[in-house]
């Protein structure tokens, strides 16, 4: 057999794996090493020439107070998404499993904002913020609805917020639906058996077993909410006066229409830095605590 | 009273509390759809006046729908965004499955240097690369504002989650005493590849398709920066173009929103179990 010639190796690769291999390195390794280069540059995205320009675009991006800011605002954004996406999806996700007449259909339901775009979904509720609760507001004379919540600074977050729950909360329920339907039925019937309450059953016996689920979750609302752009554009697009841009935005302005590329990609890899070290950090610590079954 | 009946009875309460909460949210769930559906057969007039209202004063209207058609191009944009998620996605499936395969099959060393810059580059997000994808495919190569170079950059995105989900597949699903056996019967790697080892990764691919092509259909990011002709535009870009220009006629935005939404929530009615089977085993897996 002529199995283990070098020819017969670069054969196989060339045909199984060169197509994956050369979009990959094409579309993925290429420009992230390319995009390194670019942060030592001051190109403005026209001109031939790429002035080199040493570290000069990291220093730029630590004194951007702009950019720090709204890697706060980002920050303060995910981790108040991230609760609250988590405790409606779990607690939607014990709803659905508990047995109840149509949970199929409503599991099915909640997932519908899962299957359309960000930008689509921010202009809906963009109405929903400026039309209708305004509308609501007014008819029954309550002050804090009367106006619309995207017009103030801190509105618009809350609105943020708001569509960030409503948009992943479906998915997460089904990772969270997945894991309930996981741990065996026997052992809530044993834990009722000796005594439990059902709603004990599920704190104590099912919610440690299905660490996996939330550490899964986690990890996934927290990159999301961290990298969004679609629904920030769509629904708030940095306002009023700027007070809504949240990190991709900002490096997204950075980049394409200040023609800062340099300092954009610097600052975009720091973005990317912070956010791989906490998600990292979360599944790291949520993984060593598992419990086995 | 006896202690059966009552832990019947307290099931039947905690089951009525649970439906009626369950029925609150979900209609806040699709309150905002609602809204929409509501809105589009008013004139911009009546809902300007009541967003509210079921029927607007000046009567039911159909009047958006071909207005924003036409003024959005629907048919040729979504034409278009057909022809970038079904290529992206055939391609996605084709390419990585047969990546998945030979690095499962082999021990060499370029398939596993392949396999774990895959899988490291899967946190890197999209923002790393969008600044030098533009400035290197913009600038120096001048491929942009096509549609094959939005394919192949949407291929290039997936390619390493699919790859590592069809690696799965493959090496827990496919006994590798089929392939013997095909080599026996004189099938060479090529011809089992295609006729024993990619029928059996059915579910797989389902998931694989239903994950990418939902990604691909929505992704505003990646087509807004390839695209600048407006008639290559997907819907999403469509969408968000269409709203710079009409917004202050809400009937007409009402009517585009509800198009932009419309082809996924039909296919969802018919294939609702498979996306959401296929959602879930993609996350758990992923």
């Amino acid at each position: 057999m002529k199995k283990n010639t070098m020819s017969y190796k670069i054969g196989q690769y060339t045909i199984f794996a060169g197509p994956a291999t050369i979009l990959f390195i094409g579309v993925v390794v290429l420009p992230f090493i390319y995009g390194l280069y670019l942060t030592f540059t001051s190109w403005d995205g026209v001109s031939v020439e790429k002035p080199f320009v040493g570290l000069e675009n990291y220093i730029a991006a630590a004194q951007d107070a702009v950019f720090w800011q709204a890697l706060g605002r980002t920050a303060f954004y995910t981790v108040i998404a991230v609760i609250f996406v988590n405790l409606v999806a779990f607690g939607l996700a014990y709803l659905v499993t508990s047995g109840i007449k149509g949970q199929n259909f409503f599991r099915a339901g909640f997932f519908i904002p899962n299957l359309i775009g960000g930008i689509v979904l921010g202009y809906v509720w963009k109405f929903v913020f400026n039309r209708a609760l305004v509308s609501i507001g007014q008819a029954i004379s309550f002050g804090p609805l009367s106006t619309s919540w995207l017009a103030t600074p801190d509105g618009a977050m809350l609105c943020l917020i708001i569509v960030s729950v409503w948009q992943y909360a479906g998915y997460m329920m089904l990772i969270y639906v997945a894991g309930f339907m996981s741990v065996s039925k026997s052992l809530m019937e044993a834990a009722e058996i000796d005594g439990c309450t059902q709603s004990q059953a599920t704190f104590y016996v099912t919610v440690p077993l299905m660490r996996s689920s939330f550490v899964q979750c986690l990890f996934l609302t927290l990159t999301r909410c961290f990298m969004v752009y679609d629904v920030n554009l769509s629904l708030t697009k940095g306002e009023p006066f700027g007070s809504s841009v949240l990190a991709a935005m900002h490096v997204y302005n950075q980049a394409f229409t200040y023609r800062r590329y340099g300092t954009g990609q610097a600052e975009a890899l720091i973005l990317f830095i912070v956010c791989a070290v906490v998600g990292i950090t979360q599944v790291y610590i949520g993984k060593k605590g598992e419990v086995e079954a | 009273m006896t202690e059966n009946e009552k832990a019947a009875r307290k099931k039947v309460i905690s089951h009525a509390i649970m439906m009626v909460i369950l029925i609150v949210v979900f209609i806040l769930f699709i309150f905002p759809f609602l809204l929409v559906v509501i809105n589009v057969f008013k004139s911009n007039g009546d809902i300007t006046s009541n967003p509210l209202s079921l029927i607007g004063e000046h009567g039911f209207t159909t009047a958006n729908f071909p207005e924003a058609m036409k003024s959005m191009d629907f048919l040729v944009v979504f034409r278009n965004s057909l022809i970038v998620t079904t290529t992206s996605t055939v391609l996605t499936l084709l390419v990585s499955s047969m990546a998945a395969f030979v690095i499962v099959r082999n021990k060499w060393k370029a398939c596993a240097l392949l396999f774990a810059g895959m899988i490291a580059s899967m946190v890197i997000p999209f923002q790393v690369l969008m600044i030098p994808l533009v400035s290197l495919y913009g600038g120096i190569f001048g491929v942009l504002n096509s549609r094959i170079t939005l394919i192949l950059m949407h291929t290039g995105f997936s390619v390493s989650m699919a790859t590592f989900m069809f690696h799965g597949a493959i090496h827990t699903n496919i006994p590798l005493e089929l392939e013997e056996a095909a080599l026996i019967d004189g099938c060479s790697r090529w011809q089992t590849y295609w006729k024993i080892v990619f029928p059996l990764l059915k579910p797989t691919i389902a998931t694989v398709a239903i994950i990418d092509a939902m990604a691909f259909w929505n992704d505003y990011l990646l087509p807004s920066l390839v695209l600048a002709r407006k008639e290559l535009y997907t819907i999403p870009i469509a969408t968000q173009a269409f709203y710079g220009t009409y917004s202050t006629d809400m009937g007409l935005v009402m009517a585009a929103l509800l198009l932009a939404m419309l082809p996924i929530l039909i296919l969802y009615l018919f294939l609702q179990r498979y996306i959401v089977e296929g959602v879930t085993s993609g996350a758990v897996k992923g």
